[in-house]
């Protein structure tokens, strides 16, 4: 498919920014959405291929401007609700709890 | 679940709480199997793996042979294969041609023998541009190439990952396999750095 991610040969997208000594993660959020992909796909709800999809389907503007594993998020939300798995109820429900301490 | 916070979480911290928490519940995921996959790739798979292949293909010819023959076949004779891995193509740097690897599309690497990649090889920048100006990209990584040095960008699909064989340096010759590993730096693997000896 065509879309913002077929970035090779692409103008204008800043400046390469190289981290020394990087570390494998940079927040604690992105430990957990990496180590969900295997218990994910465990599950047999979607595979890899669609995990792919599910992110090239994003927007340019979101694609863009949201990180590596976001992106993994946005494909993980948008796979499990797309597939019944949870409900964007439950999600948005959940979200709720968590942002007022409740869970 | 803590909700012992000392500051209130981000938006996206909240999305992934949310999300594994509801996965718990449901009994779709183990915590534990999320544990254990974290500390594997922080703390055990990563470019050490991808240097000890390296320093073997220095020491030794046939497995150098074996290894450009059949990258997937000769790294899992070290004990490296598994998921991201499953097809493994490995390209040698000369004298004359210099490698580099990218994935324009996504994200794809080597995790068997590189581990995670780093954040600037799955920026849009290093992606849009290291096909289009890979002499200039290599530049801001300190690589300057000879105009007589053919590059070759190799642009990983689906399923294939690429690893570079880096060029041996100068001056170590008799260095053990162990000693030689340990001048082997992931940026040399992806091809965007030379492998070169301290203090020359």
């Amino acid at each position: 498919m065509n879309g913002i991610h077929d970035l090779g040969g692409m103008h204008g997208l800043g400046p390469l920014v190289v981290e020394a000594n990087e570390p494998v993660f940079h927040h604690d959020w992105e430990r957990r959405v990496f180590g969900m992909f295997l218990p994910i796909f465990a599950t047999g709800t979607f595979n890899v291929d669609e995990l792919r999809a599910a992110i090239e389907r994003m927007g340019a503007p979101a694609y863009l401007n949201t990180t590596y594993y976001e992106h993994w998020l946005h494909a993980y939300e948008t796979l499990l609700v797309g597939k019944g798995v949870l409900t964007q109820a439950e999600l948005a429900a959940r979200q709720r709890q968590i942002a007022a301490g409740a869970h | 679940m803590s909700t012992n916070h000392n500051r209130p979480l981000s938006e996206v911290e909240i999305r992934v709480k949310a999300l594994e928490s509801l996965l718990v519940e449901k009994g779709l995921i183990d915590p534990a199997a999320v544990d254990a996959l974290i500390d594997a790739y922080e703390h055990k798979i990563g470019p050490r793996n991808g240097a000890k292949v390296v320093a073997r293909a220095w020491t030794d010819p046939d497995y150098k042979q074996r290894l450009l023959v059949d990258g997937t076949k000769a790294i899992a004779e070290l004990g490296f294969s598994g998921v991201q891995g499953e097809d493994m193509v490995v390209i040698e740097n000369t004298p004359q041609v210099h490698n580099v690897l990218v994935c324009t599309l996504c994200s794809c690497y080597p995790w068997p023998t590189l581990g995670l990649p780093p954040v600037w090889y799955k920026s849009a920048p290093y992606r849009s541009r290291v096909v289009s100006e890979p002499r200039g990209v290599l530049q801001e990584f300190g690589l300057e190439l000879a105009d007589s040095v053919q590059v070759r960008v190799w642009d990983s699909t689906a399923e294939l990952r690429y690893m570079v064989l880096p060029e041996r340096p100068a001056g170590t010759e008799g260095w053990t396999e162990d000693a030689l590993a340990e001048l082997v730096t992931r940026d040399a693997m992806i091809g965007v750095t030379k492998v070169v000896v301290p203090g020359k």
